[in-house]
């Protein structure tokens, strides 16, 4: 039952942070956004028993690739569209 | 372009702790979840918040790319040094020639349930290490590189 409830939250986190780095004009918020679905699924890996693959996805997506990201966005602009 | 005060003073506080977990995660690599890709890339993970933190300049005497590169190619001899050294010793390739031999991660695992005893399994700790060192290296390079091709004009517009 309990096992159950966090299932659902987690899922529900997952839903709501892919459905923000849609909805976000700002693209750092965009990143930080797409960091936390990143956790939220390493998360979801640990609750399914693979310890060695949520340390990966920690590591990898929630580090690496957001941390990738805001080089990129250092190097143009942070806004979508905009050409400021 | 430096981040402001606060994520630079949390980046560097960070960075010790997350080394010392990535390498825990690589010397355990026999014994819990996790190993050699998984504690490097963790690693590599705290030498990013710091460069993603402060400009390159700054960065550059602390983590350097000639440091980072060499890393990445001892990691490749090492992993395949030790699979050659059971070929040089007349036994297959990777044959795990350590393993209960006494010498280093030489002794054999204790039977029944036991926290897990780190001296054990022979070349397969030194495989984990290897690979680890390598992927520090290696997806630290890429950060590293990225930063500094930024053009200084265009940067924070």
């Amino acid at each position: 039952m309990i096992e159950m409830l966090v299932h659902v939250l987690v899922i529900a986190g997952l839903i709501g942070s892919a459905l923000l780095v849609y909805w976000f004009r700002d693209l750092l918020a965009a990143t930080l956004a797409s960091g936390i679905f990143s956790f939220l699924i390493s998360l979801e890996f640990y609750i399914l028993q693979a310890p060695d693959v949520a340390i990966s996805q920690a590591a990898i997506g929630a580090g690496l690739t957001t941390a990738i990201f805001i080089v990129a966005i250092r190097a143009t602009n942070r806004y979508e569209g905009g050409g400021s | 372009m430096r981040m402001s005060k606060l994520v630079r003073t949390g980046a560097d506080l960070l960075y010790p702790f997350a080394l010392i977990f990535g390498l825990y995660i690589i010397l355990h690599g026999h014994l819990t979840p996790g190993g050699g890709f998984q504690g490097g890339a963790v690693v590599a993970t705290g030498a990013a918040i710091v460069i993603v933190a402060w400009a390159y300049e700054d960065v550059a005497g602390m983590i350097r790319k000639v440091t980072m590169k060499a890393q990445e190619s001892a990691g490749l001899l090492l992993f395949i040094g030790a699979a050659a050294l059971a070929l040089g010793l007349g036994y297959a390739f990777f044959y795990n020639v350590l393993a209960n031999s006494g010498s280093l991660f030489g002794l054999s695992v204790p039977f029944g349930p036991n926290p897990g005893e780190l001296n054990t399994a022979g070349v397969i700790p030194i495989m984990n290490i290897a690979v680890g060192i390598e992927v520090w290296g290696g997806l630290t390079v890429i950060l590293l590189y990225l930063l500094s091709g930024l053009n200084k004009k265009e940067e924070g517009s």
